[in-house]
Parts: structure tokens; C-alpha cells; sequence
């Protein structure tokens, strides 16, 4: 595998993205190395080659956004909206997350070993979101599809005005956002957490999280429901 | 004194102006139902418009061209401030953002194949990009709404350009609608909704909450397009003169401007009539903010919202726009309120199916019910089947074609020869209310309210 480094300090952010989408689709593995990253935003956006991304220090909004097929660490801290829209592939952030993390992501998995800001996960669409430690209010909001584990703790609202995105969380709910509630976990549930876990390198008990998913009462306007929320 | 009361025949019968039929049908209708109306198309109620100015035609002062001989440039080129390839159009009459979802596949299919041949652009909607509109228009815009459904990074590499959508305006301040009827199973799979779901969008992005926010996710777009397509703001016009000014601050090439005779395909009744403002008065105020940054000419302006006519579209460009998007318009040059459907080479009445839904010819604005009876706004399988691409793309180009001419006629008669030279100074106002909003002279004076005498 060709190993390649970039170092914003002296390069343009614009080098790094233009190569990552033009240069790197010759077929070959390759590891990039990104230094010096001073929470510059937009790293790394918009790959479509499953290539190795490695940002060392802070990521600014939208590291990784869009990804598709690559694995993008950060070993730092990341911005609002860090793999905004992926598609698929992987990023894992190994300090914390800002807010809107994973949002609206199709596919892929979203690693934060520390703990998310706001809206973590608001608009899922399929992807997948494990949180090592605890993530804000609103989060899940509108939540689509796709699967969140959540480590620590969750704020206010978690759930709100979910379609049929799955929730799962071992420490404590401030609150439930309408139209989200508790459910039994089944075997699946267990396996899928146990999974998910396991992806994201996190050792914790599966059985010790509970599941929140939709009520499905706000799927259809109801006029008798006097708008419950 | 004895007093009685008076009573005439005729004010027995006396409508109150207040509580009048559509107010006492309205009050009932939410008692019955406990649910605020939902419909589609853009404001009913009488507003200040195009209608209310007049251009002063070339005379002794000004020397007019030759209207049939004489050459009038109508090329339009967008997102020339920060973009590698700009947009280039023949014509500076583009197509709405219009959802598939909203409309069927062949409508979506029947904008690209007209857009194409006149040399303009279509835009995407909310749901994402089908290939059957990526195949079809030379030119697409690809939306990036807050549901961001169906938004993808290869749509986005594949579109010519990002439009970061705001707002609408037939409801600045609100989300989407798409009723259960329409979501069927394709356009389920594409918003990754359950099927028949009554759909609400979110009315706020995902991942940014400000201006200052959206320039770094103006700069996204940039980074993931290698700063080649440009990025468009559309707003819902409201505040608009701080409004665009944030737009242009936050790195758009062009603002598209939507006014509150824009359309919807669904949105509570309460928004369509009662938030935003007209959009002559948002014309002025986008133009004041862009020549106020000095960034007119720099960063494009398109105006929407009730443009109909070639002479709409030669205000909105005098007024200081550089294109116009029309929805509305367009829809009923596909036959939208029209009488019949054209289908196997022959006309059918769809008269009944109007009635059905309770309305008639004119009067409909059922698109959110999915029922539309001329196969426009519908997901339904049969229904669709009403308006083929061909045949709906040979209405729209011919419709495409009047607005040019009558555009081109009106700018010889300025003595222009260029759409594009067409300015403020060619017109008056009718009414007192146009020549505020509009911020032209009241016809016969020069007199513009608000700017002394």
C-alpha cells in the first residue's frame, strides 16, 4: 500500500480534496496521512475510492462529508456535520463530535469514541452511528433509517418525530422526543448492538441497552388526534 | 320617539365583508375537521404584480429596433463569481424546482426534453434526481434541501449545479408536504420513507444553522465539485434585502428569489396566502442588496413566484433579475386546469374527474391529492399515463418560445439589444402600491412612494 502524506500547514486544502477524488481512482490502495489539519473544514469530502484517510490532530464542519467507500480516521476532536450525507464506508472519530454528526447519512458507519454534540444522527437515512460516550439534545430528530448505539447518556428530545431509524442506548434518556418510544429488546436487537460494538471496537454489554424506535402516530394526518405535537 | 328597526329588503341579504361565504365555509371546514386546509399551487388572493407596471416604449426620446429583423440577445450566463463552468442558457426563462414526487417521472421527463431544446436549465426538487430528468435535460440543477431526501454525492457530481434551497415562496419558514397518496412505492425507496406515509420535510438543514454556517457548507459543495459547478441560495422572500445580502455573504453565485405567488404541490392554505411577500416588492429589495454589496452583474439574480407571461419576465429583467424560473406556468402549458388530456392521439374530457375531487377547469389546486386529471402532479399509475413526455414537451417549448418572443418584442420596443439592457428606467407603475414595491415612477409622475417627491 503507497503511503502519502499531506500537510495543510503548507498545502492548500484544495490539493488534498482535488486528489482524493481525481488522482486516487487508479485502482491502487492507498493510506493518506493528513498533519497539521487545525481544524480546517471540509476535509476529506466527497471521496468515492476506498482509500485510507488518516486526519492526525482536529477536524473542523463536514470532515468526511459525503464519503463513500473510504475510511477516514481522526484521531483529534471533529466539527458540526463530520460525515454529513455518507454513503458508505467508514469514519471514526476518536475525541469528540460537534453537532449534526452523521447526519442524513445512507450508509457507512460513524465511530465517535468520545462524546457528540446536538442533533447527532437528525435525518438518518440507513447509515449507521455508534457513540462511545454520551450525544445531546435532539438527536435522532426525523430520523429516517439506519441504526444509532449510544454508549453513555442521550439529552432531551431523543427520537423526535422518528420514521424507522433504530435507537439504542445503555445510560439514561433526559427525555423522549414525540412520537418515539421504548421497546423490548429481541435477539436481533442483541446481535445487531453486539455487531455494531464490535465494529466500532467498544466493549460494552449488548444486553445492557434499551431500544427506542417510532410509534408511527404522526405518519398520517389525523384529524381527531388534535395534533399532538 | 318610537324607533324601529330598519328593515330593507336588499340588506336583509347583505353579505358581511368580514364573515363572508368563503370565511363562514372556512370556519366550518375546520370545525368538521379539525385540520388546517392543505393545498397546492401558490397565492389566490389579489396582489400587487407584473400587471401593474407598463414599459415606456421607445419614441421621439429613445429609438426603437426593428421588431422582426433587428438582432436581441437573450444568452444568459450563471454563476460566473466563483464557479469553473458556469451555467450558459440560450434564454433567460428557466424551469422551477419542481419535485419528482410531486410530479410524475413523465412531467419530470417532458421539462428536460423542452428545457433542452429551448436551451435552458431544470432544476431537481425535493426526492432527489431521477435519471429519467438527468437523460433528458442538457442542464439540471440539482436542490439540496433541508430533508435532503434522495440527496447523493454522485447526483451531485453528475448535476451542473447546487441549489441550496432556503426556502419557497409559498411558505418561507416551512417545510414540504407530500401526502400519503403520492408516496408510492418509488417515491418511497427515494426519500427512504415508508410507503404512503404523509411526508413532512424538515424546514431547517441538517448540519448548518446560520449564514456563517452555510458558507462552510457552500465551501463543501465547492470541495466535493472541485470548485467547477455553481452554487445557488433560493429563499423564500421575506426579509429579503438582508436576506440576499447574507446569501451573497455566504458565497452564493446566484440567489434565486421566490415570491409568495410562488407555487407548492402542498402546504397548509394559512402559509400560501398569509406569509411571505409579493414578488415584485422582493424583486426590488434583492436588487437594492446586490447593487448595495456592489455585486450586481457579479452574482446572479433569478426571481420566481407568478411569472406568466413574457411581459412578467421583461419587468422581473428591468427590474435588475437576470433570469426567471417559472412552476406554475409551466404546469399549465402541460395542461394543468385544462379541459381535457391528450392520450393515444386523441383528446378526453376530464371534466368528471375534476368534479370528483370537488372542483372544476380553473379552479383546481388538487395536486396534493395525487388526483390531478390531466396526469401532471400525480404518482398514480393510470393517471400519469395522461401526459406523455413527448407531447408535454411540445407544449412547454412552444410555450417556452411565446414568453421569449413577447420577451425580445418588448426590448426592441425599449430600443434593447440585449434582454439583458432592459432597466428600472422603462418602467412606470400603474398603482400607487406597484410604484412603492416596485420602486418605480407612478405612471404620468415621478413620483416613487417613499422617495419624497
Amino acid at each position: 500500500m503507497e503511503r502519502l502524506t499531506f500537510d495543510l500547514a503548507t498545502t492548500p486544502l484544495r490539493e488534498l480534496n482535488t486528489f482524493l477524488h481525481k488522482d486516487i481512482n487508479d485502482g491502487k490502495a492507498r493510506h493518506v496521512t493528513v498533519l497539521n489539519p487545525d481544524g480546517a473544514h471540509n476535509i476529506a469530502v466527497g471521496l468515492d475510492a476506498p482509500v485510507e484517510v488518516e486526519i492526525v490532530g482536529h477536524a473542523g464542519y463536514y470532515a468526511g462529508g459525503m464519503n463513500k467507500a473510504a475510511s477516514i480516521t481522526i484521531t483529534g476532536s471533529a466539527g458540526t456535520g463530520v460525515a454529513e450525507n455518507m454513503m458508505s464506508g467508514k469514519v471514526h472519530v476518536k475525541g469528540f463530535a460537534s453537532n449534526g454528526a452523521g447526519a442524513s447519512s445512507h450508509g457507512g458507519l460513524l465511530v465517535i469514541d468520545g462524546d457528540a454534540g446536538l442533533r447527532c444522527g437528525i435525518s438518518l437515512k440507513g447509515g449507521d452511528i455508534v457513540v462511545g460516550g454520551s450525544v445531546g439534545s435532539f438527536s435522532a430528530f426525523m430520523a429516517q433509517a439506519g441504526r444509532m448505539v449510544i454508549c453513555g447518556d442521550a439529552g432531551d428530545a431523543l427520537g423526535d418525530s422518528l420514521y424507522e431509524a433504530v435507537l439504542y442506548v445503555k445510560g439514561s434518556v433526559k427525555s423522549l422526543g414525540a412520537d418515539a418510544q421504548y421497546e423490548p429488546m429481541s435477539e436481533a436487537d442483541i446481535a445487531a448492538v453486539a455487531s455494531l460494538l464490535d465494529q466500532a471496537g467498544l466493549d460494552h454489554d449488548p444486553k445492557a441497552f434499551k431500544r427506542i424506535a417510532s410509534k408511527r402516530s404522526l405518519y398520517h394526518w389525523n384529524a381527531d388526534a388534535n395534533q399532538e405535537y | 320617539m318610537e324607533t324601529k328597526p330598519v328593515q330593507f329588503k336588499n340588506l336583509s341579504r347583505e353579505e358581511s365583508y368580514g364573515f363572508d361565504r368563503k370565511t363562514l365555509d372556512y370556519i366550518r371546514n375546520a370545525a368538521a375537521h379539525g385540520l388546517y386546509e392543505i393545498r397546492g399551487m401558490g397565492a389566490k388572493r389579489k396582489l400587487p404584480n407584473f400587471d401593474d407596471l407598463v414599459f415606456l416604449g421607445a419614441s421621439m426620446s429613445r429609438y426603437p429596433l426593428e421588431g422582426y429583423r433587428e438582432k436581441c440577445l437573450t444568452k444568459t450566463v450563471l454563476g460566473t463569481r466563483f464557479a469553473k463552468k458556469p451555467i450558459e442558457l440560450d434564454i433567460p426563462i428557466t424551469i422551477a424546482g419542481m419535485s419528482f414526487g410531486a410530479l410524475s417521472a413523465n412531467v419530470k421527463e417532458a421539462l428536460g426534453l423542452a428545457a433542452t431544446e429551448m436551451g435552458t436549465s431544470t432544476t431537481t426538487g425535493d426526492g432527489g434526481m431521477t435519471p429519467e430528468e438527468r437523460r433528458s435535460s442538457r442542464t439540471l440543477i440539482y436542490q439540496c434541501l433541508p430533508s435532503r431526501y434522495g440527496f447523493n454525492p454522485d447526483d451531485v457530481r453528475k448535476a451542473d449545479a447546487i441549489e441550496v434551497v432556503i426556502g419557497q415562496g409559498a411558505k418561507p419558514g416551512g417545510g414540504g408536504m407530500l401526502l400519503g397518496q403520492k408516496v408510492n412505492p418509488r417515491v418511497a425507496k427515494m426519500r427512504t420513507l415508508p410507503e404512503g406515509v404523509d411526508q413532512r420535510s424538515a424546514c431547517r438543514h441538517p448540519d448548518w444553522t446560520g449564514p456563517d454556517d452555510l458558507a462552510i457548507k457552500i465551501q463543501e459543495l465547492r470541495e466535493i465539485t472541485d470548485w467547477e459547478k455553481p452554487i445557488y441560495v433560493k429563499v423564500g422572500a421575506t426579509r429579503t434585502f438582508n436576506d440576499v445580502k447574507l446569501a451573497v455573504h455566504a458565497g452564493a453565485d446566484v440567489v434565486v428569489v421566490d415570491g409568495m405567488q410562488g407555487g407548492t404541490a402542498a402546504t397548509q392554505t394559512c402559509f400560501i396566502e398569509h406569509i411571505g411577500i409579493p414578488t415584485l416588492a422582493a424583486v426590488r429589495q434583492a436588487v437594492n442588496a446586490l447593487e448595495d454589496l456592489d455585486m450586481k452583474g457579479k452574482v446572479q439574480l433569478i426571481v420566481s413566484g407568478g411569472i406568466r407571461t413574457g411581459a412578467d419576465v421583461a419587468k422581473a429583467l428591468a427590474m435588475g433579475a437576470d433570469a426567471v424560473a417559472i412552476g406554475q406556468g409551466v404546469l399549465v402549458a402541460l395542461g394543468c386546469n385544462g379541459e381535457t388530456y391528450f392520450q393515444n392521439g386523441a383528446h378526453h374530457d376530464a371534466i368528471a374527474d375534476y368534479n370528483a375531487l370537488g372542483t372544476a377547469p380553473g379552479f383546481c389546486h388538487h395536486c396534493h391529492t395525487g388526483k390531478c386529471p390531466v396526469g401532471v402532479t400525480t404518482q398514480d399509475a393510470i393517471l400519469e399515463q395522461r401526459l406523455t413526455p413527448a407531447v408535454g414537451a411540445k407544449h412547454l417549448k412552444n410555450y417556452l418560445k411565446t414568453l421569449n418572443m413577447e420577451l425580445t418584442t418588448i426590448a426592441r420596443a425599449c430600443g434593447k439589444q440585449n434582454v439583458h439592457h432592459l432597466e428600472p428606467e422603462d418602467l412606470v407603475a400603474l398603482t400607487i402600491e406597484a410604484a412603492a414595491m416596485a420602486g418605480v415612477p407612478l405612471a404620468g409622475t415621478n413620483w416613487i412612494p417613499g422617495r419624497g417627491f
